[in-house]
């Protein structure tokens, strides 16, 4: 075995007691608080994707109610911009957010929520929130797709009921 | 003894900085733009077409070119040093060498000529042109084929020396360079199988899902490629260099296993937020990242109580008074200690971002360049700024040309580097201000930013100009007639504690194994199924 010094000893174990306190909080917060990252949804092929068809929400991106306050949101991303640009939803709502790429690689995050994902072509991202606040949120594009990727982003606006 | 090894160094080295300055001359220009002052208009009239062109080169150049060039070469002169033995097959390395330069020309090419402006992560569908890709395959297979060269020394030197205990500088550096072999397995899967093809247009489309598992199987134990080497001045030299041992040499030789086993199968835990991974896999890739905190912390106490002792030697007493009886006067000394203390601020950066659903608060914004701008562009390059200030004249037989000049390029970087990764993770967490992005023309910039801006930028210019001391050192020391008094010899640290290492922590096998069977348990199911499902739609675009 190796030789450890005693006061090192104690440092490993209250370093290895540290790890564990900030796993299990982490374990916690996203399987019982259900605080989660995108995980598959569905794949497509993003070379058809944009194209109209009975069934193809990204035929038509946009806000699709789905129930009393709650939501659907395709958007469609592409170079430099998001199909919609804007959003409007009442107070309260919750929005589930369905995001894909028709060319390159996207990024989408909601400025102030845990919404943030990566967008790939092929792929469908998929996340809720809920908007208690009314006021404005961008959306903004953080994953680099080319020179104008600076002017890629949008706005949800969320109204008084 | 030693000529040859000598020389494959001095180029290494050579190249590594060549590739900083121009690479590095990108920085302030960028940190400038955030706050307005665009200067790629006037770039456009030397054929630097955009702030994204730039931002290749920048990273490129620094995060891959100046690492890996740094690494190998450093690592010619520590093998063989530690072992006492010159390269067995020194044409080997050469022709290593030679390949490496081919391929940073190669890949050199595309991206001055703006063919390649792909960013380092080079993300498919985003298509750039084919010989950048090749150039990239082709620097690390000469990194490959040096690291041969220094196997097939250790090989020779085992075999005069049965029962020998590998000296650790060696086998920090051996241990390393296994690493990267295994590592860049990914990416070199990535290009040749997947990206090389379709870049030729030789098959239609590509995966970008699977693409980036690839990449990122690469991605991460490349921050430890670069890390590591660090860690082999800082237990096995910077211990000497303060006057003191290392204080426990077996649990130094344990962190470099662990970081062999564990680097690779943690990948995942940069696409937390890829849609196409499930979350078991997002979770045991975090699980595993966590255990990596180990050897972090394992390597914080042994190498301050290592300095300790040095401290005290010198004459230091007290709780902290030690502190102070460190070579605080000697740069190689001070630029390699600032370098750890911004090491701490990345480390618990790090910690975030590995976080599972922690990452959602901070991933693609400027948090991220904060933090590697105090990892690998702190913790690393300023070490390796130390280093060079020993090496550079042990090469040269030359002095370093001021002492003083060096003292405040680490202090100014350290200065910088305090205020740049400050600003850049407060307009991350707190803005969501995105990585990568011309901030200073961006739709939806807010005045809100500009203090943090501001700050990010003043650290860009004392970074700048840290950097143009750093040159101007070098430069005076390799032109300078005169000679040194005394020869420079490696600094090696003598261990403190007499136990000696268990016979576990020199052997290669139970260690290779474990690596290997954790890969396989963290990738093997995952990989198997997305190459089984792969959606080879897309097709290549040029969006620059
Ligand atoms: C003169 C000192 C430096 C300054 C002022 C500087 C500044 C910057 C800035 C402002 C960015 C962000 C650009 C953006 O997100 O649009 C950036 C990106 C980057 N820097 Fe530096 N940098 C410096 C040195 C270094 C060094 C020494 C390294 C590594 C050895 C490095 C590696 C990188 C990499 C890899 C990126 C890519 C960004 C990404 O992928 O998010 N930089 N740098
Ligand atoms: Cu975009
Ligand atoms: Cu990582």
């Amino acid at each position: 075995m190796i030789h450890v010094d005693r006061s090192e000893k104690i440092y490993i174990i209250i370093s290895v007691a540290l790890i564990a306190v900030f796993f299990v909080a982490v374990a916690v917060s996203s399987f019982v608080y259900g605080i989660q990252v995108p995980l598959p949804e569905s794949r497509v092929d993003p070379r058809t994707i944009a194209t109209p068809a009975p069934g193809n929400f990204f035929g038509e991106p946009g806000l699709y109610e789905v129930g009393p306050g709650k939501y659907n949101a395709y958007i469609m991303s592409q170079i430099w911009s998001f199909t919609p640009r804007e959003i409007t939803v009442p107070v309260g709502s919750t929005v589930t957010f369905y995001v894909t790429s028709k060319d390159v690689q996207h990024g989408f995050r909601i400025n102030e929520t845990n919404v943030n994902m990566q967008i790939v072509p092929g792929e469908v991202s998929k996340l809720t929130v809920t908007f208690d606040e009314a006021r404005e949120y961008d959306y903004i594009c953080h994953e680099y797709c080319g020179v104008g990727h600076q002017t890629m982003a949008g706005k949800i606006i969320v109204t008084e009921q | 003894m030693f000529a040859r090894e000598n020389k494959l160094t001095a180029w290494h080295l050579g190249v590594a900085m060549i590739a900083l300055f121009i690479g590095g001359f990108f920085g302030p220009l960028q940190k400038l733009e955030y706050v307005g002052v665009n200067l790629y208009s006037t770039l456009n009239k030397i054929g630097i077409a955009s702030y994204y062109q730039g931002l290749t080169l920048h990273a490129v150049l620094n995060a891959l070119v100046w690492t890996t060039f740094f690494i190998v070469g450093f690592f010619t002169f520590t093998i063989t040093r530690s072992l006492n033995k010159e390269l067995t097959m020194p044409k080997l390395n050469a022709v290593g060498l030679i390949t490496m330069i081919i391929g940073l020309i190669m890949a050199a090419i595309p991206i001055l000529m703006n063919l390649a402006t792909v960013l380092f992560t080079f993300y498919p569908p985003m298509k750039a042109n084919p010989f950048f890709y090749i150039g990239l395959v082709l620097v690390v297979v000469g990194s490959w084929i040096c690291g041969w060269g220094f196997y097939l020394t250790y090989f020779a030197w085992r075999k005069e020396n049965p029962g020998v205990q590998t000296p650790i500088i060696a086998l920090g550096s051996l241990i390393t360079m296994v690493l990267w072999q295994i590592a860049t397995l990914g990416v070199a899967t990535e290009l040749l199988v997947m990206v090389i093809p379709w870049s030729f247009g030789l098959v239609e489309g590509i995966d970008p899902q699977l693409a980036r598992t690839f990449f990122w199987f690469t991605g991460h134990p490349l921050v430890y490629f670069w890390l590591l080497p660090a860690y082999v001045s800082w237990y096995g030299m910077m211990p000497k260099q303060a006057g003191g041992k290392l204080f426990s040499e077996p649990l130094a030789r344990l962190v470099f296993w662990l970081f062999l086993a564990l680097s690779v199968p943690v990948g995942l835990h940069h696409q937390y937020l890829d849609p196409g991974v499930p979350a078991g896999w997002k979770f045991l890739h975090g699980l595993l990242t966590y255990s990596l905190f180990l050897p972090s912390m394992l390597t914080a106490f042994n190498v301050v109580a290592s300095l300790e002792i040095g401290g005290r030697n010198n004459g230091g007493t007290g709780l902290l008074g030690w502190v102070r009886a460190l070579p605080w006067g000697d740069p190689s000394y001070a630029a390699q200690n600032l370098a750890m203390i911004l090491f701490v601020f990345g480390g618990i950066g790090g910690l975030t971002n590995s976080s599972y659903n922690l990452n959602l608060v901070i991933h693609n914004t400027s948090w991220v360049p904060g933090h590697f701008h105090l990892t690998v562009g702190s913790a690393v390059t300023l070490t390796f700024f130390g280093i060079l200030y020993w090496l550079v004249p042990k090469l040269s037989g030359k002095p370093l040309w001021n002492r003083k000049v060096a003292l405040v390029q680490a202090w100014t970087w350290f200065a910088g580097m305090l205020l740049m990764g400050n600003g850049l993770h407060i307009l991350g967490l707190n803005f969501g201000v995105p990585r990568r992005t011309m901030v200073g023309v961006a739709a939806y910039a807010s005045d809100a930013w500009n203090p943090m801006l501001i700050e990010a930028a003043i650290g860009g210019i004392i970074l700048g100009i840290s950097g143009l001391l750093f040159y101007s050192n070098m430069i005076g020391t390799v032109l300078s007639k005169k000679r040194l008094e005394a020869p420079i010899e490696m600094p090696v640290a003598e261990a403190y504690d007499e136990h000696p290492a268990p016979a576990w922590l020199d052997n290669w096998k139970p260690w290779l194994a474990i690596t290997v069977v954790l890969i396989v348990v963290a990738y093997g199911p995952i990989l198997f199924d997305m190459i089984a499902n792969a959606n080879m739609t897309s097709p290549g675009f040029k969006v620059w």
